[in-house]
């Protein structure tokens, strides 16, 4: 699914991530912690086209594609799905009408005719429900006045909806109450699928008490500095991150 | 102060004089003369003053626009008009600054509801108009208010008596069909006590160099409600210079969207007065590309206490076309607990591109609550990526995020047909590749 290797990116000079290297195969899980600053985030947003970053060493294989390679677009018509730690709010623009041109612009991507309008209205409604919104956010524009936990939530529908390959969720569980996380957490299990992989990027490892990773890779100063199972996770919170930190600098 | 210019409209006054309506009312032939004084004294306004700083109005000076002293020569055609005509409405049209009995669509008005052309109005109730006539547009104003109380050549008259609801919207389309023409045309609505109406002026022209002098007189009485819309779509040669003028009673609502698309310069003037507890709601939108300058000057007079006004102007601005918004808020010293929120929004679409935004709040009161922001930018980066990664092409989100922006004061507008020709104008204006009008 996806190939990382020996990935390095620097915001101007500076450099942040600093080889990188990551396998990441078709209905894995992937955890990725790591505490401020190590570069979780400059992680996701290269992964998913964002500029201001410069790869200076490395590769990014997506489905033997260059992932680096690809505008942002056509990394999510591919099939990469982005959900954002800060959701933008796009004044002016419906959230539903949103939907329905990613939607199908995926589908014309790939060959397909554009989706059915009551076929795709009974769809969205099914995801609503099992996200439990209201049915109102549809027709309000794209996060425009939403709470921190309805932005989250509207970032796992677009997810339901447009059923990538390759979720990139990017503190995903910040900012969100318990029962706020149940609900997103039941919305991305049941997306769980032998086809489909995520990457969890996350501070907390409450996040991961609902959603099972498969696989844990501590990141420290833009390297990864562990790798193991679940387990790891559980161990990180007891010991916090001062302790591969520690390694690190003893290594 | 250039009074040269000013000399020659003079020059050319009695040219015209005995074929402006209401010459045989001494008061309004006293009006008209002292107008004119006035406007030969002073000229037409000066960037000098700070009303007028970022607005050169010189370019008018260049040439001696020409009254028409009737229909003659005002063909329209009537395919070109239904772009702009409403089917829902009662149509007043006036060509060239004249009333045109026949593209207008007056029948079916409810009795005691006057509409009809601001001639007609000086006929046959030259006493009501004597008592509005310019009881809301000072003519110390601005010269401009001057020239139009002396050039005035006719207009529409809308009343509405109390307790009457209209149910349908009335509209004034304004159209200057000829080369370097003048249209001079004073407008008057009067809702009276619990009365309801809906006015939309529209402001257009065939492509020529004309000159455009607006100015429209609102009274809303006691907890009278009148919403009133302008699209200004004039010719890009064209130069409009329009004003509405409201005064509002007590409990009175007044809204205004003022959307302001044409003109090679155009300028308009908002100002209302409220009294106790009144409601005022001011929308803007302008649009300016090529070399289009686009002046929006809105005064909002909190003079009672309990009165309400909200203000939203939002600009867009291509190529080397330059906006100016200034909006003065002013609250007297017995306004306490006013309540008034004013803000402009600017997006630059070029580095050629300027806006000029000015807000001005003045308050002597002392128990109030009164805000205003400003901003003047590009379209946001963090919007256009969240929109590559939800598939959409750079270029489209760019075009996207621009309409959304404008979008925003065209989905105010209640009347659907109206919105449907506005938006249709805003489309008509920037690049829209890609863009559905579904996403908006």
């Amino acid at each position: 699914m996806l190939s990382i290797k020996n990935l390095h990116v620097s915001v101007g000079d500076k450099p942040i991530l600093k080889g990188i290297n990551l396998e990441i195969k078709a209905g894995e899980i992937h955890a990725i912690m790591g505490p401020n600053g190590s570069g979780k985030s400059t992680l996701s947003h290269v992964l998913s086209g964002k500029g201001g970053y410069t790869v200076t060493e490395g590769s990014a294989t997506y489905q033997g594609k260059d992932l680096l390679e690809m505008a942002p677009e056509i990394r999510a018509r591919e099939g990469l799905f982005l959900a954002f730690q800060y959701p933008v709010e796009i004044p002016g623009v419906s959230n539903i009408y949103l939907l329905k041109a990613a939607l199908n612009s995926i589908r014309k991507h790939n060959g397909q005719p554009e989706v059915d309008a009551m076929d795709f209205l009974t769809l969205v409604k099914e995801k609503v429900r099992l996200l439990e919104m209201d049915e109102k956010f549809l027709y309000r524009a794209v996060n425009e006045g939403f709470s921190g936990g309805e932005k989250k939530r509207n970032e796992i529908l677009q997810m339901a909806i447009l059923e990538p390959k390759l979720c990139i969720m990017d503190e995903t569980d910040s900012g969100l109450d318990i029962d706020a996380l149940k609900i997103v957490s039941e919305g991305v299990n049941s997306l769980r699928s032998p086809e489909r992989s995520f990457v969890m990027v996350t501070h907390y490892q409450r996040l991961l008490d609902y959603i099972k990773p498969d696989f844990v890779h501590v990141l420290a100063n833009g390297q990864i500095v562990k790798s193991g199972g679940p387990e790891l996770a559980l161990e990180l919170e007891e010991k916090g991150y001062s302790w591969v930190e520690n390694n690190q600098a003893a290594a | 102060m250039n009074t040269a210019t000013a000399s020659r409209y003079a020059a050319e006054y009695p040219t015209i004089a005995s074929a402006l309506p209401g010459q045989t009312l001494p008061w309004l032939k006293a009006l008209r003369a002292e107008a004119l004084i006035a406007f030969s004294a002073h000229g037409f306004p000066s960037p000098r003053e700070e009303e007028w700083r970022y607005t050169n109005v010189s370019g008018i000076e260049k040439k001696l626009f020409a009254p028409s002293v009737d229909l003659t020569g005002s063909d329209v055609d009537a395919d070109w008009l239904k772009s702009y005509r409403l089917e829902d409405a009662w149509v007043l049209v006036l060509v060239n600054g004249h009333f045109s009995a026949e593209l207008s669509v007056l029948d079916g008005l409810p009795e005691a509801v006057s509409v009809m052309s601001m001639a007609d109005a000086l006929a046959k109730q030259p006493d009501k108009v004597e008592k509005y006539l310019g009881a809301a547009a000072d003519q110390s104003e601005h010269s401009f208010i001057a020239f139009n109380t002396a050039w005035f050549t006719d207009g529409l008259f809308v009343h509405v008596p109390a307790k009457l609801v209209l149910d349908k919207p009335i509209q004034l389309l304004h159209i200057v069909t000829g080369s370097d023409a003048m249209a001079t045309t004073r407008n008057i609505i009067i809702a009276d006590e619990m009365a309801e109406a809906k006015v939309i002026e529209t402001y257009v022209g065939i492509d020529n160099a004309y000159l455009t002098s607006a100015v429209t007189e609102v009274f809303v009485g006691q907890n009278a409600d009148v919403t009133l819309y302008k699209m200004q779509s004039e010719s890009d040669k064209a130069y409009h210079f329009g004003g509405s003028y409201i005064k509002q009673a007590r409990d009175a609502r007044f809204t205004h969207h003022n959307f302001a698309f044409g003109g090679l310069l155009a300028r308009s003037d908002i100002h209302a007065d409220l009294d106790h507890a009144s409601e005022c709601e001011l929308n803007g939108l302008y649009l300016g590309v090529k070399r289009q300058h686009i002046d929006n000057h809105t005064r909002i007079n909190h003079l009672k206490p309990y009165a309400i006004s909200r203000e939203l102007y939002k600009g867009v601005l291509d190529d080397r076309a330059r906006g100016v918004f200034q909006g003065r808020v002013i609250v007297a010293i017995d306004a306490q607990k006013t309540d008034s929120q004013m803000n402009n929004r600017n997006l630059l679409l070029s580095d050629d591109a300027e806006a000029d935004t000015k807000p001005q709040l003045e308050i002597y009161a002392d128990d109030v609550k009164c805000g205003h922001g400003v901003t003047v930018g590009q379209l946001d980066e963090k919007s256009i990526f969240y929109l590559q990664s939800r598939c959409v092409d750079e270029e489209t989100a760019r075009n996207m995020l621009t309409f959304a922006f404008a979008n925003e004061m065209v989905d105010k507008i209640k009347i659907r047909s109206l919105h449907d020709k506005v938006l249709e104008q805003v489309l008509a204006r920037f690049p829209q590749e890609g863009v559905n009008k579904e996403w908006l």
